[in-house]
Formats: structure tokens, sequence, C-alpha cells
């Protein structure tokens, strides 16, 4: 089979090389396999796209005309409250837009072999999460007469956590520079250091203790540790990306953020892209609607073709047009004239809309032959 | 005009700049110098607004200039010497930028290291981002690097005021700050010398646009009504005179100054009257003045309703109906509109006779002609005097443009045309009656209904528009929609229902079965089995072509088995018939090619619907009965949920009930009872399912798949069920209830919108009400949510329009650069294939 199937090895896809291997009964004669090989060839080359193919107006309506049976719902999660996900049509705008800040950022980490099993997995989930001081605190109380806050923590939740005394001393005292803070027991003690003693400076640092940083990796908001299949995954809400694919017991060929810039910076714009296409594609698939992943793919890539992520609008792709004309058509026509007069811009003609304006025959389709006589 | 001429000229590129003072004079071909319009007898003043050097709007004068008439003079432009220059306002960024950045003595580029020549080179043209240089302003005391003067900080009071230190900076010294500028430090500030010149931007001399694009219209009274342009260059024309007058005459500085501002503002308003700042100037009614900026602006500026939307003649818009005894790639037209709409065709030797009898009949007879072209472009419209003239007259050359016929190319298309389905190649015909007809089962890719919907017709008036029509738009190539690779075209509503029951269940005598066939189009009735009666599969099996083997599924999940183009097992539903799956039209169309396919889809569309015409089909209220059985168990069904939902409440409210993980007991509370109420509509929907009569129609529409579904029915016949807001029930409405009718906090199912009656019941006041509070909701998220994909939709057809396949197989833009090697990683055209696949699996089965 091999033998005969190195004949097509330039003509075929791998992929399809790979399935017709895979599916193939054993043990077939040779010439079954050249016949096989043949009627796929040819299924393949006669599905071809044909040269001329406006294939970004079609891709562009296959994306916009199911917007219109989109939702506009967000999805919630089951479990935690507060923890929801954009989905439908907002999620698309959001994405194509290439939107630096995204409505709902999270992540879905996988965890290496030992860990992936479910066991300790709250704990593993806790200690991802971005914790403030607040959440370990008892009751605060200010001392007017010894000019001393008095904080009760909780103890038990930071020995679940795993927070030493030492560290919430070091990060209190970073709070102010004439503070120091000290340790009994369930109680934290504050004082101000040196003559001048300030009672509104207490109450300043009263108001910084509860939101002090003190573990978790930055930016996760929230938690929840899921079942997929056979492993536990942890679902987060906010994304840090980086910091995730360092900690040890982190999966990094299969964790993901939804956030595409964030992916973008991380990890490149070809993960980038790859994260534009699947995020696009799960929200087309829980909307229940059918769009061919090739659509999608064009769209990613006209966003990363130039090496960062330009979005679908008047600051992004549009505006890297050559065409004068092409890019007053869509917005903001006055300012595109102006620069282009003080430039003294060419518009070459090469795009579909100037064509059009002129009534000249549009550069796609049946348009891109070009007839030559002497 | 002559639409068979080939292009003779094209426009290769279009270059922008900005035009100087001097050209301005030199394309000029007046100087205006009054603000006056017109003499007492109505006739354009000379060196006015409406001076006819500057073309001509009325029928009858002929232009000064070139000396063309009405229409065919496209106008020359004049212009004003302003008495102080002014800044034009949409140069006014650029100019503060310039300003901050060279020396207020020399004209230097301050900060420049003296190695002017690579930075020239670097900068060059189309590297340009002024707005980039631009952020860092000279603080006050820098000095001139060449100079060594002094600068003072700048700052603009918006829109074109500009302050140095304090001390108001007039346009005339502006002007000649910007003149010290030499060409060759212009590219470093992003400018292209060669078209544009810094000082250009504050103005001298005003060019003023020919009459014909600000044309007054005669109102019924015999006034005339100016356009907004003409007011506008009447106030500076008005403001520039009395500026004159007063600095000849020495007037104070203060009024000169103050008619200078006004100057400044009326030029401002005339390129842009939407200027943050400023005041709109307003017509007397209120109505704000639409300058330049707001012509080209917008969706109705020029830019986009002038040159990127276009008008068309040879077009026709009215109200569809159905017609499934039409073919699929026709559509009906009525006589009426066929008489307007035209073809032209060229005489020539062989079709003299032909073309001369539309000529005979004229406009008035169908088929007629309307318009005779001779060959040097004019055209004779056909009456009853010249038709005698132009059918001696006619000879090869002439065209004859003739009414629309049978068989004519047209292109069909209904509005919001979203894909390229919703612009189809359709045949001619002409039928009696007002409204396009078309067959049904094209109504899936232009989503049409009947219920009022318009559609348009368009008739491509040259071979190549035709050709390229008939080639890459017919129906029968749209079959399948690029969108997933599927077929959008197949059988819907009565012709799915109608094959179900005719391959189900129906056996018709053999006459009554030729009957049927012959009414549909067939003609060849040899494959009917020879008996007194045929069963229904023998009939339909007649259409299919006579070596087509199939196996499939029906939506069940029954076998379906064609053998040499006979049904053996199963029978016809959506799943083989429908729009979008249809698996049995999907294999005629890969085997036997589109336009087969389409001629056998028309078929079984028209079989359908003959046999329910001779079957019968009527969804009826009876229909819906549950037997007594089935009605006890869906009452008990409701009792045990809402004990099950009582007893939760109870729970909770002493304080029994446990929460999930990371909820509320309310929002535990909450999801249990919402489980238990969707629970139990779902069980009597089971219950509606197992006990209605399945020979009963509305059976029989909801199986066949041609409509509505089995929750459907379990609505009609047993329960609503639950109506839920944004995914919880009902909460919102009075204080801590959802209608006055209910106590406070009642957490009871029938207090929260859970709807126990059914619609042939009929539902209670309050469950009326709930089922409206989710139905306008759905329509308010409908109503929000067309406008933003809308949006979404132009934005991308924008961005992506000019994306080709080239040549060689690489995806490019319009640039020619490369955007994918090859067209979704494999090349395969999703519309050429099945749902964007080779399956490689079918194909190793089929070389069995």
């Amino acid at each position: 089979m091999e033998s005969t199937l190195k004949n097509y090895k330039d003509k075929l896809p791998i992929k399809l090389l790979d399935e017709i291997r895979e599916n193939t009964p054993k043990g077939v004669s040779s010439s079954r396999v050249k016949k096989i090989a043949d009627a796929v060839l040819e299924e393949f080359s006669s599905s071809q796209v044909e040269p001329g193919e406006s294939v970004g107006i079609v891709s562009a309506e296959s994306l916009g005309e199911p917007g219109t049976q989109m939702t506009l719902n967000t999805f919630h999660f089951a479990g935690v409250a507060e923890m929801n996900v954009t989905m439908g049509l907002p999620r698309i705008i959001e994405i194509l837009d290439g939107r630096k800040k995204i409505a709902t950022p999270m992540m879905e980490i996988y965890l290496k072999s030992p860990y992936n099993k479910g066991k300790d997995i709250k704990k593993i989930a806790e200690s991802i999460k971005e914790s403030e001081l607040k959440e370990f605190i008892i009751e605060v109380d200010i001392n007017i007469a010894e000019i001393n806050i008095d904080v009760k923590l909780n103890t038990a939740k930071l020995k679940e956590a795993g927070i030493k005394d030492q560290e919430i001393i070091k990060v209190v005292e970073k709070l102010s520079k004439n503070c120091t803070a000290k340790i009994n027991d369930s109680s934290l003690l504050i004082k101000l250091k040196g003559k001048d003693q300030n009672i509104n400076e207490l109450y300043k640092i009263k108001e910084k203790i509860k939101s002090i940083y003190i573990s978790g990796i930055k930016g996760v908001s929230q938690v929840l540790p899921v079942r997929r299949e056979d492993e536990f995954i942890i679902i987060t809400a906010g994304t840090n990306l980086k910091d995730i694919l360092e900690l040890e017991f982190v999966d990094d060929k299969k964790t993901v953020s939804n956030d595409i810039y964030e992916i973008e910076s991380v990890l490149g714009i070809e993960a980038a892209r790859q994260a534009m296409i699947n995020e696009i594609f799960k929200v087309i698939e829980t909307q229940g609607l059918n769009i061919d992943i090739r659509h999608i793919m064009l769209v990613s890539d006209v966003i990363c073709n130039l090496g960062k992520i330009k979005g679908i609008t008047r600051y992004g792709i549009v505006s890297e047009k050559p065409s004068v004309l092409a890019r007053a058509s869509f917005e903001t026509p006055i300012r595109h004239l102006i620069n282009a007069s003080m430039i003294g811009e060419v518009d070459e003609l090469n795009s579909v809309i100037e064509n059009v304006m002129l009534n000249q025959p549009i550069p796609v389709g049946t348009g891109i032959m070009k007839l030559y006589s002497k | 005009m002559e639409e068979n001429l080939p292009i003779y000229k094209k426009v290769k590129a279009i270059s922008f700049g900005k035009i100087s003072p001097k050209l301005i004079r030199k394309m000029a071909s007046v100087k205006i110098v009054t603000p006056e319009l017109y003499d007492r007898e109505g006739y354009p003043v000379d060196g006015g607004l409406m001076d006819i050097r500057m073309g001509v709007i009325d029928p009858g004068l002929k232009c000064k200039t070139c000396g063309s008439k009405l229409k065919e003079c496209i106008g020359h432009f004049g212009y004003v010497e302003l008495a102080r220059p002014v800044i034009h306002i949409s140069y006014a960024k650029l100019i503060l930028d310039i300003l901050r950045k060279i020396c207020r003595d020399c004209g230097v580029v301050l900060g420049e290291k003296l190695k002017p020549e690579e930075d020239a080179k670097e900068k060059k043209v189309d590297v340009l981002d002024a707005k980039k240089a631009s952020a860092r302003a000279p603080k006050t005391g820098v000095k001139c690097q060449s100079c060594n003067a002094k600068q003072f900080k700048i700052i603009i009071e918006k829109p074109t005021s500009y302050f140095e230190d304090g001390k108001r900076l007039s346009p005339i010294e502006v002007r000649t700050r910007l003149e010290r500028l030499r060409d060759d430090d212009l590219p470093k500030l992003g400018l292209n010398p060669k078209v544009f010149r810094p000082e250009w931007t504050v103005l001298t001399l005003l060019a003023i646009p020919p009459v014909t694009i600000r044309p007054s219209i005669t109102l019924e009274s015999g006034e005339r009504s100016e356009d907004d342009l003409t007011h506008k260059l009447g106030d500076i024309v008005r403001i520039n005179q009395r500026l004159f007058e007063n600095i000849n005459a020495g007037a104070p500085e203060i009024i000169i100054e103050d008619l200078w501002d006004l100057l400044q503002y009326h030029v401002t308003t005339f390129f842009d009257n939407a200027v943050p700042q400023l005041p709109p100037a307003r017509h007397r009614s209120g109505q704000p003045l639409k300058t330049i900026t707001e012509r080209i602006k917008s969706k109705e500026g020029r830019i986009r309703h002038n040159l990127a939307g276009k008008r068309t003649n040879f077009s026709a818009r009215t109200v569809i109906s159905p017609d499934s005894m039409l073919d699929l790639n026709e559509v009906g037209i009525p006589k009426q509109v066929a008489m307007k709409l035209t073809v032209p065709e060229r005489a020539t030797k062989w079709n003299m006779d032909f073309l001369k009898k539309f000529i005979e009949k004229g406009p008035k007879e169908y088929p007629g002609a309307n318009y005779v072209v001779r060959p040097d472009g004019r055209k004779k419209k056909i009456s009853d005097e010249t038709k005698e003239q132009l059918l001696e007259e006619l000879q090869p050359g002439y065209i004859v443009e003739r009414h629309i016929m049978d068989g004519d190319i047209s292109i069909f298309n209904r509005q919001p045309s979203l894909h390229r389905m919703s612009m189809m190649c359709h045949k001619i015909r002409v039928l009696p009656g007002l409204t396009f007809r078309l067959n049904p089962a094209v109504c899936a890719p232009y989503n049409a209904d009947f219920d009022g919907d318009e559609m348009n017709l368009h008739i491509p008036q040259s071979e190549e528009a035709r050709a390229e029509a008939e080639i890459l738009m017919m129906v029968h190539t749209q079959l399948i929609s690029p969108r997933y690779g599927l077929s959008i075209i197949g059988c819907n509503m009565d012709a799915i229902s109608g094959n179900y029951i005719l391959t189900k269940h129906m056996s018709i005598p053999k006459e009554e079965a030729v009957q049927l066939l012959a009414s549909i189009g067939v003609d060849d009735f040899k494959r009917l089995p020879d008996k007194e009666t045929v069963t229904g599969k023998e009939v339909f099996s007649v259409i299919l072509p006579e070596d087509f083997s199939f196996t499939g599924k029906t939506r069940e999940g029954n076998p379906v088995k064609i053998e040499k183009g006979k049904i053996k097992e199963g029978f016809m539903d959506k799943a083989n018939l429908g729009e979008g799956h249809g698996l049995m039209l999907r294999n005629i169309h890969k085997n036997y090619g589109a336009k087969e396919a389409l001629d056998i889809l028309g078929k079984i569309f028209r079989l359908g619907i003959r046999t329910l015409q001779i079957n019968g089909l009527t969804a009826a209220l009876s229909d819906t009965d549950l037997t007594q059985k089935g009605k006890e168990s869906v009452e008990k069904i409701l009792a045990d949920a809402k004990e099950v939902v009582n007893k939760l409440i109870d729970d909770y409210h002493n304080h029994k009930l446990d929460a999930f993980p990371g909820r509320s007991v309310e929002e535990t509370l909450e999801l249990k009872i919402l489980e238990t109420l969707n629970k139990a509509r779902n069980n009597a929907g089971k219950i509606v399912q197992e006990t209605v009569d399945k020979s009963k129609h509305t059976s029989i529409i909801i199986d066949s798949g041609a409509k509505g579904n089995v929750i459907s029915m379990a609505q009609m016949a047993a329960i609503v069920g639950q109506q839920a807001l944004r995914g919880k029930r009902m909460e919102k409405g009075y204080e801590d209830r959802t209608l006055s009718c209910f106590e406070k906090n009642d957490l009871s199912p029938k207090a929260r919108g859970f709807v126990e009656n059914s619609f042939k019941k009929g539902l209670t006041p309050y469950e009326f009400f709930f089922m409206s509070q989710t139905g306008r909701d759905s329509l308010m998220d409908t109503a929000l949510r067309t406008p933003k994909s809308g949006y979404l939709y132009r934005r991308l057809a924008n961005s992506m329009q000019d994306l080709k396949v080239a040549y060689d197989k690489t995806v490019r833009d319009a640039s020619e650069k490369i955007v994918q090697f090859k067209y979704g990683g494999d090349g395969i055209d999703v519309s050429k294939s099945e749902g964007g696949i080779v399956n490689v699996k079918k194909i190793i089965e089929s070389t069995r």
C-alpha cells in the first residue's frame, strides 16, 4: 500500500493520505489501493477552488448572514455565581474587533498527569486564585488610645492556603514607610514607627489592608475545578497566561486563555490566529450554526496577516488598505481624503470598491483576466 | 449609451493633492465679485455666483465658457479673492503641528540634527505619520539650532485661532511662517512638496464650485430656491466685499478684525458645517445647511450613496406569490412588466424578419418592442407614427429593444441581500396576473415567504452580462451553500409531507398514478409497474434516475434503500428531501449533475403537492386530543411536580434546604424548582408523543419534518411549560411579586411563570401575561441584534472584499499580498465539496 500511495504524495494532502491508510481495509490488493487513491484524487481535484474566486466576500457573507440568527445572551456557568461567559454575537464582535479588553476573560487550565486525577484539585485551584488579605480577616480594630491596628486573622484559612506569617508581615509593611507589623497567634498588630503618630495615617492603612494582594496568580478572580472526560481541569475567570504557564503542575501544551491579545503576547501571532479560529468556531458551534472552518480561517488570517492583531474596524485592517478610496468608502472619508492630499497619495485602483465607483470591471472573479492585443 | 462597445478608456490611477492658488486662478473661468445672483429679469449676474460662465442649469441658455447646453456642459470653476487669508478648517491640526515644529524666524525644522539628506529619504512620502511626530511640542525657551532664535509655546484655540505665548497669530502671520518652510524640509513633516505646500492651507483664494454641482430649483410658485452651497458662498462673498470696502476705507482695526473672523466662520462652515466649537450655519427655517463635508460623509453622502452604490434601469419590483408548477429556475412575471422591460437585440441579415415582427406590434401589444437604436447611438421610440418609417429603415447594425419573452435571462433578488444566493438568475415566464411567481422551493435561499414580500427583477442588457448570469448565477449553480457545503435548496412544507404520505401510506389505481405523474410533467410511464393498483413508492420511483442507488436513513433512523431507481425500503421525509440535509437530493446532485438534480427536485416537489391535492391534509383541532388515559397521566405528572416543588419551598422556609456549592440557598431553590418543572414538561411531552394518534395529519406534518416539532405538539395538547426570562423563572414586576394578583414572596410555580394549561385548553390571564413577557423579550432581542450584526457584516465585507484566489492558488489581497498560501489550507472550495471535506470512507466504499 505504501508504495502505491507514494505516487500520490505530492498530489494529495497528508491528511487525506492518512485517512486512506486508516480506512482502507487491511490486506487489499495494490490495484484496489490505486483505485481508491485515484478516486480520492479525482474528488479532491474536482473540488478545488478556481482562480479568481472571490473567497473574501464569500467568507464575509458566510459569517455575516448567520449573524442575524445568533442570540445576544451571555451564558452562565453552573456552579459558581458571578462567572459567566460572553457568547453569541457580542463575543464574535469582540473577537473580530480585536479588542484589547474582553468582557469575560477566562482560562481553561489543564494539569499534568499526577495532578489531573482529581486529588487535591480544590486545593490546587484555590492556590491559583488571586486572594487579598480581606479574605483571611475576621475583624479589624483601630485602637485609638495606643494608636495601632489590631487585625484578627482566620488562621485556619491561612493554613489551608499555605500562607506564612512572614509573608503577611512583609506585604503589610510595604504599605507604609513608617509602620511595623507583628503577629501573635491569630492577631496581626500594626504599629506606627517614630514619633510622628498620626491617626489619619492609621485610617489610610486600615483601608488599604483589605485589598493587599497576598497569594495566587494576579488576575485570576474565580476558579472552578471541572471534570472533563477523564481528567480534571480548572476553569478560571480572569486570565494571566504567562504566570500560569510557569507553574510546574500546569500542562502548558493544552492550557488556553480566551484572550486573543494575551495569547499573542505570550505565545505569538500564530498561536493567536489558531486561538481566534478556535474561539470563533466555539461560538458558532454553541449557537447551533454551521459555518465551514475555512471561512473562519480566512478571517483570522486577514486579522493576523500583518504580524499583529488588526481588528476589523476603521482603526484596524481598513486603515491598512493601500487605496485611498477604499478607506474613504468605509468610515471617516474626509480624514482619509485630507491626509491623501498632504502626501499626494496615488490610488492605483487595484481593489473592488474604487472600480465600482468608476464603473469599471472589478479585479475579482471573471474580472481578473486581462486580454492583451497588439 | 452604446452598450456593446468595448471599454475604450480606463482609469489607471487617481492621485490626490491640494489645489494651489495658482491653479485655482488658472482653472477658474470667472472671478466672483458680487453676492448678487440674478438681475431683475431673472438673468444670472456677471461676476455673481450663478454666472453662466460657470456652467448652465437653465434650459435654453448656453455656457459662456464652453458653449454647450444644459447637461452637456459639466461646469467650470470660479474663484473669489479673499480680502484677508483664512485658515482651511480641515488642515487646522496640520498647521498647528507645523507651527510647533518649525522655527518662528527662519522656518527650519526644529531639533533636526544636521544630516537632512538621509532623513528626507527615509521619511519620504508614503511613510507619513504627521501625528506621531507632532506629539512633542517645543517648550518655551527652546532655541533654533540654525538661527538661535528663541521659540515660544504655540497653542490652538479651536477651531482656527493660534496663540503664541499668549499673543494671537493672525492667519497672515501663520501663512508667512509656513511660506518659510523649504521644499526639502517638507518630507520630514510627512508632506509631499510635489502636490502640497503648507501655505496653501491658509486660503487667499477660494475656488467656487461650478453651478452644476449646486443647481437651484424652481418652485411651483416660480420662485427660485438656491442650493445650500450657493447660500453659503453668498455669505462668503458678501462678507468678503464688506471686508474689502472697510479695509479700503481705512476702518478701525477692531471692525476689520470682526469682519475677518466672520469671514473665517463662513469659510469654515462652507467646508464643514459640523465643527464642534462653532454654531452650525442654518437656513431661515432653522435647519442646518448641508455643506461640502456633509455632502461627502455618511451613508447618504456622495461616497456611499452615489459612488459605491448605484441605481439601475431595466428592473422591476412587485409582490411575490408561489407557483410550484414553475421550474425552480424560472420566474413568472406579469405581462405589464414584460412590456416595460426590454432586451436589446442587434439586427443582422438573418434575424431581420424576426425583429420586424416586434416593431410591427409596437410598444402596446405583446410581444412588441419599445425602441430602435440607430448605429450612431440615436434612440427612436416606436409609436404608431414612427412604426412604418422604422420598419423601412431597419437594417443590420440597428438595435431593437424588444419586450422580454419566455426564456430570457433575468436576475432575481430579495433584500436583504445577505449572501450570493440572494441574487440568482432565473429564466423568464410571462404569466397572467400582477405578481412575480416563483417556485416555493427557492424560498429558502432568498429567505422569502408570501405574506406580502416584494422582490426585484433585473434584465441584463449585454451579451457578456447574460452569459455571466447564466453560467455563474443560474439557480442550479447555487444549489450548494458556500457557507457549509450542503444543499440550501430542497423540498419544504407540503412537498415533504406529501411525499411522506405518498411513499409511506398510499397506494392508488394505476390510472390515477398516470394522471398524477402526467400532471407533474412526467410523460414516460414505462417504469410504472403493470398492476391494477400501484404503491406510492412505485410512483415516486418513476421520477428517480433509472440507475440510481442510495442507502440512507429517515429522520427517525429507519433505513432507506433505493436500488436501480426504485425505493426498496423506507419512505421519504425531510432527511432526504429537505433543505440543508436533503441527503438523497445531494446524492443525485453529485452523480447526475446540478441541472438534473434541479429538474428532479422540481418534479418531486410537484409530486408532493399533487399528492396532497388528492389525499388532502388538514390539521384538525381534534388531532391534538389526548386519550382519557393520556389526560390522566399528564395530570398526574403535573400534580406530582407541584407536590415536589411545594416540598422544596417548605424546606426552604424551614431552612432545611442545602445549598449547592458556590450558590446561595435561594439560587439552589430556583435551580431545583426549574429542574423539576422542566422535567414535568418533558415527561408530559413524552406522554403526548406516545398517546397521540400517528395517523392524524398534525402528526404527519410533524413526523415528516414539514413543519413543527414534538414540543409544539405537546404545548397544544398537554402543557405549555415554564416561561423563562434570562434563564430564570419570572421574578420582576411588582414589589416582591410578579403580578398584583399573587401574594408577596410567592414562590409557587404558577406565580413565577409556569403555564400549566395547554394552548388548546386556554391560558389563564396571568399565564397569558407571562407569555407576553417572554414574547416581548425575544422581540427586543431581535430588534437589538439586527443592526449590530448588520454593522459587523458591513465591516467584514468591506475589509475582505478584495481577497481572491490568484492563478497560483494563493489567496491574495488587492495589492497582491499573500494572505493564505492555499485557500483553507487545502484549496477545497466549500461549495464544490460535501460539507467542506473529501469523504474518504465513502469513496472507499464506493470503489468496492
